[in-house]
């Protein structure tokens, strides 16, 4: 079970309290009434699905409530980071790998 | 001799004693006894069956990798558990303990003529039986197989037992206290952090628990554990639990832990659980699994009397406890010695020390020849005799014919040492390959985890002691001596267990799979470690070989002229050891298995008489029967008095959001297709929910009670959802608005009257309110009271009929609706059901989203094109609705079908095509989405998708069923009071 920090909590909850909401920074066209059937296809339909770093939205839904996004490796399942709605899309943390004996690093 | 029992050895106390009875027969114990210790100490061995051939088998461990004593062990009829392992499970006064997969006795088991068999059980056998013949596998095959193969048998009771669970953080968790396990704590916790110290057994020490020859600061390993133990539990910020396994290591440092609480108690107390399951969150975790020592693989290397080493070991120097009177020893590893010499000395004859090393330790082999020992060098056992209990060992110099006869009661074997990995593989960490000692280490680590001790690979005691000490973080120092490392051994077949022979060594004993299945496996194609699993089944019983994996692993990459890392090891998975299905559902069974959902008012529908149906989690009242009717004829009943007089309907399960905020009409307009700036406070308005790809996604009535507030409806299994869909547009979307959403769908008490007499019946309850058709019309909402209470009054329908939704606090629902009920009774009103409701609106053409909707269907396709702005130039759904797909001629529209039989309902689900007569595959043009008997119209109705359906009207389309096809003609979909005026009346 995965341990998530709401940026809005400033806690590290149990995964139990969140719901994942998809692939983050995909913001809704401003005029969507006027854009091609392909630029509705890129933005409602397709998503990059990726295989290590996603940028991804979760929502404390048993918690505050609110949406946040996250930094996550789909790999590992690490939370790099997580920040509020509405900040642009945040640079990957510097992440040292954790060494063989590993007494430093893993999850925070 | 039937007394195996050791006088003045091992440390449990004679006076104190248990009896059990194992396959009928008394037994006595010593209270501390394994189920397995207590077998030996009377001299029993034979505890089971093999899983394939029925082979007798004996313990061959005293632990946890038990591959073979599994037993069936019970209090009384109900409390009874199969499969457990006789290594683990203690005694307790009045066990009751059975053997199974055999018939019709242990010693005489029919079905071990499989063993006879076994060229035809071969591995991969199952999945032979799949391709030939085909017939034969439902009638002949699986039939046979079932019954032989399998271990215990499921109890059929109810488990009287109950199950806890706990919640805990720490700062480190240790898993396993032997020497380095508690090394790690004690110093851990004497830097204050938390400390959660996990053991398997009931006694901490692990390895100390056999290894009486090790000393840690100056006192014998197990005194030093004990001192250590004491030291940790009088700490307040320490938490021993033994009895307990670390079964689960998930993601995040998040650990499962099972607490066997009462399993050893005679008489436990019923208020406590029997088990517990704990689920830990560590901030750090250190894992001091150890190592489980390995098997030698060698002809009939499972006949009963032959076992671990270690095992003898500790079943003599803990319960004390001779597992024979004239043993034998087989070793590729120096630990091995260590049992003859212990058993020597405790007066127990050792036979011989065959070790298949060439030149083992001097000084190990003169310690075992000045006490007497034969000591066997280069040499190996070849084959054992024996048949229910080993009676003769074979041995042979390495690469010599000549052989010699050995008579033994018990045969100890050692191949060596594999530390226990199964945690940190659980964690996702990446093992490395350790070629010089042939084994598989911890190497890049996922979570902040450290292994220390064995299971690290470091097996000097000094080293070990201070590695676990520096990873505890404090300055413990702590010193000791061992006799023997733990480095060394061999894995794969040993010498005679034949290249080619038709031999039976095994390497995993619980699936019966040999050395000679694993070499046909990769003869027959299977060059992966992951397929040669899979084929043999080697390493996928329940002790998820624990022993078998790494014998296998080297015996594939021998056939293979590969390198054991090349070959690859399986994933260890969680859990280490079975868990109870008990212990993980724990309080969430029988009613708290699925909470249900219940209105305020469902004890008053009890008390009507309703039967429920579940929709949801909720318990909706289905029908109210009177005495005598079936659920047909209560229906009709309320269908009829509904549209003639009055019904009454429980409808608090709709979704209701209270959405508030100067911006509150802006963002409805965003959400909903129509348009919301345009409604009056007051007044009321169907709303259709679309997502952005323009299908229905929810609907309900909104009521506009003032500028800023809306009292929204949803669905009833919508309403979750559509909060959050709510939510997501407003916090990321349109994050400018101010607006609040607030779920109030448990806050109000909602009772639907509907019907001719509606206003007649409420309007004495209700204060403040002009009921009548001017002041206050269809699609009205006001706050107003009633009874006294503060209330929502809707005027609403969703029958056709004049129709009032009274919302109340839900604390007043039961009192209102009391009220209510006592006038509709005594005016000739009805109460009604979900299902009445279903056919009423049915009769009206309105639609339930998600029965006649299914996620493709578009406003227009369901003939509510309508309630789609066309004035509006932003909502969510607006673009979707563009797409070429969904504006093309020829979509499935929604339509009623009336049957060319009136009496003919139609099935949900039925599909349809104009032509019944082509050829299949047939075009379907859709289905049937709802159907009901009507008993107002006195014909059946129904709702379908059919494509281009609105043109289709009068055009007789039909539904090929099963024995006969029905014909039905295309109308629109209201089939009562087309004009519509009974609801303004």
């Amino acid at each position: 079970m995965l341990l998530i920090h709401c940026p809005y909590c400033g806690d590290d909850r149990s995964e139990l309290e969140f719901r994942w909401a998809g692939e983050a920074h995909i913001a809704r066209p401003e005029v969507i009434s006027e854009i091609s059937d392909e630029d509705f296809a890129e933005y409602f339909f397709l998503r990059d699905n990726t295989k290590g770093i996603a940028w991804e939205r979760w929502r404390h839904i048993h918690g505050c409530g609110r949406f946040f996004n996250a930094i996550r490796d789909t790999v590992s399942d690490k939370f790099l980071l997580t920040y509020e709605a509405g900040l642009p899309r945040q640079p990957v943390p510097g992440t040292e790998p954790v060494s063989a004996g590993g007494a430093e690093g893993g999850a925070a | 001799m039937s007394n195996y029992r050791i006088k003045g050895a091992g440390r449990l106390t004679p006076a104190r004693t248990a009896r059990f009875t194992f396959d009928g027969k008394i037994y006595t114990a010593l209270e501390g006894d394994t189920v397995a210790s207590a077998l030996l100490a009377n001299g029993v061995h034979l505890m089971g069956r093999s899983f394939k051939y029925h082979r007798p088998r004996g313990v061959l461990s005293a632990g946890p990798e038990e591959p073979n004593a599994l037993l069936d062990v019970a209090r009384d009829a109900a409390r009874r558990q199969p499969n457990v392992r006789a290594s683990v499970q203690e005694v307790f006064d009045g066990a009751i303990i059975r053997s199974q997969n055999r018939w019709p006795t242990l010693g005489f088991d029919i079905g071990s003529l499989n063993n006879l068999l076994s060229p035809f059980f071969a591995a991969g056998f199952y999945y032979k039986t799949f391709m030939w013949p085909r017939e034969a596998w439902a009638k002949l095959y699986e039939p046979i197989i079932r019954r032989a193969a399998g271990l215990g048998v499921a109890p059929t009771e109810t488990d009287p037992d109950h199950y806890a669970n706990r919640f805990a953080h720490c700062d480190v968790l240790v898993a396993g206290a032997g020497a380095a396990g508690l090394t790690a704590a004690l110093s851990a916790a004497k830097t204050g952090a938390e400390v959660i110290l996990v053991d398997e057994r009931a006694d901490v020490g692990g390895a100390l628990l056999f290894d009486t020859s090790t000393m840690i600061d100056g006192k014998p390993g197990y005194d030093w554990a004990q001192g250590v133990l004491a030291e940790l539990t009088a700490m307040a910020n320490v938490r021993v639990l033994t009895r307990t396994t670390v079964f689960g290591y998930y993601n995040h440092n998040f650990l499962g832990l099972v607490e066997r609480v009462t399993d050893h108690l005679p008489n436990p107390n019923r208020s406590l659980p029997r088990e517990r399951l704990w689920q830990v969150r560590a901030k750090k975790v250190m894992l001091a699994t150890g190592a489980i020592e390995r098997h030698m693989v060698f002809a009939n290397n499972d006949r009963p009397g032959i076992m671990l080493a270690s095992a003898a070991r500790l079943y003599l120097n803990h319960y004390g406890v001779a597992v024979g009177s004239r043993i034998g020893v087989y070793t590729a590893h120096d630990s091995a010695y260590e049992a003859a010499i212990d058993l020597k000395k405790a007066g127990v004859e050792i036979a011989a020390i065959v070790d298949c090393r060439a030149k083992p330790g001097e000084a190990l082999v003169s310690a075992a020849r000045n006490l007497g020992i034969e000591v066997l060098t280069g040499y190996s056992v070849i084959d054992t005799a024996g048949r229910l209990r080993i009676s003769s060992m074979t041995v042979a110099r390495n690469g010599s014919t000549n052989h010699r006869k050995i008579p033994v009661d018990a045969l100890l074997m050692s191949g060596g040492w594999t530390p226990s990995v199964h945690l940190f593989s659980q964690s996702r960490g990446k093992l490395k390959f350790d070629a010089e000692n042939q084994r598989f280490l911890p190497n890049i680590y996922a979570e902040n985890c450290v292994s220390v001790g064995a299971c690290n690979g470091t097996d000097e005691l000094g080293a070990l002691l201070a590695e676990a000490a520096e990873a505890g973080g404090g300055s413990l120092s702590v010193s000791g001596e061992a006799a023997f490392g733990w480095t060394g051994g061999m894995i794969g077949a040993a010498e005679g267990a034949g290249k080619e022979t038709t031999v039976k060594a095994f390497v995993d004993f619980q699936h019966d799979v040999t050395a000679k299945d694993i070499r046909l496996a990769v003869r027959e194609g299977m060059h992966s470690i992951e397929h040669i699993k899979r084929f043999t089944t080697n390493g996928m019983a329940s002790d998820q070989g624990k022993l078998s994996n790494m014998h296998g692993l080297a015996i594939a990459a021998e056939m293979l002229g590969k390198e054991i890392p090349q070959v690859g090891l399986t994933t260890f998975r969680a859990p280490y050891t079975p868990v109870t299905y008990g212990t993980l559902i724990a309080h969430s069974r029988g009613d708290l298995f699925d909470p249900a959902r219940k209105t305020p008012l469902h004890a008053e529908l009890v008390k009507a008489g309703a039967e429920f149906e579940d929709v949801g989690n909720w318990k909706r009242a289905w029908y109210f029967p009177r005495r005598g009717e079936d659920m047909h004829a209560a229906v009709n009943r309320e269908c009829r008095t509904a549209r003639e007089v009055a019904g009454i309907f429980d409808a608090s399960t709709l979704g209701k959001i209270e959405v508030v905020g100067p911006d509150a009409a802006k963002f409805l307009n965003l959400l909903y297709t129509n348009a919301w700036d345009t409604l009056k406070p007051g007044k009321c308005r169907y709303g259709i929910m679309t997502r952005e790809d323009g299908f229905v996604y929810d609907d309900g009535v909104v009521g506009r009670l003032a500028e800023d507030r809306f009292h929204v409806t949803t669905t009833t299994g919508g309403a979750p959802r559509v909060l959050h869909h709510m939510e997501d547009y407003l916090q990321t979307e349109f994050p400018d608005l101010k607006v609040w959403l607030t779920s109030t769908t448990e806050q109000w008490a909602v009772i639907a009257v509907q019907g001719p007499k509606a206003r007649e019946i409420i309007a004495p309850l209700v204060e403040g309110l002009d009921l009548s058709n001017e002041a206050f019309p269809h699609m009205s909402v006001a706050e107003c009271t009633v009874m006294g209470v503060p209330a929502r009054l809707f005027r609403v329908s969703f029958t056709g009929e004049v129709g009032f939704e009274v919302n109340v606090p839900a604390d007043y629902g039961a009192a209102v609706w009391k009220a209510i009920w006592e006038r509709g009774q005594a005016l000739g009103a009805c109460l009604y059901g979900t299902e009445t409701m279903h056919v009423l609106r049915a009769e009206k053409g309105y639609i339930i989203v998600g029965q006649d909707t299914d996620g493709t269907v578009t406003p227009d396709d369901a003939g509510y094109g309508w309630a789609v702005s066309k004035k509006k130039t932003d909502f969510v759904g607006i673009r979707g609705l563009k797409r070429p797909d969904l504006m093309r001629e020829g979509r499935k529209q929604l339509v009623g079908l009336l049957t060319a039989d009136p009496t003919e309902v139609l099935e949900e689900g039925g599909q349809i095509v104009a032509n019944p007569n082509q050829a299949k595959p047939m075009t379907m043009l859709g289905h049937v989405t709802s159907a009901y008997w009507s008993e107002n119209l006195g014909r059946s109705i129904a709702i379908a998708l059919v494509a281009g359906g609105r043109a289709r009207m009068g055009e007789t389309v039909y539904i090929p069923m099963k024995d006969k096809t029905i014909a039905a003609t295309v109308t629109d979909m209201v089939f009562f009071d087309k004009e519509g005026g009974r609801i303004h009346g």
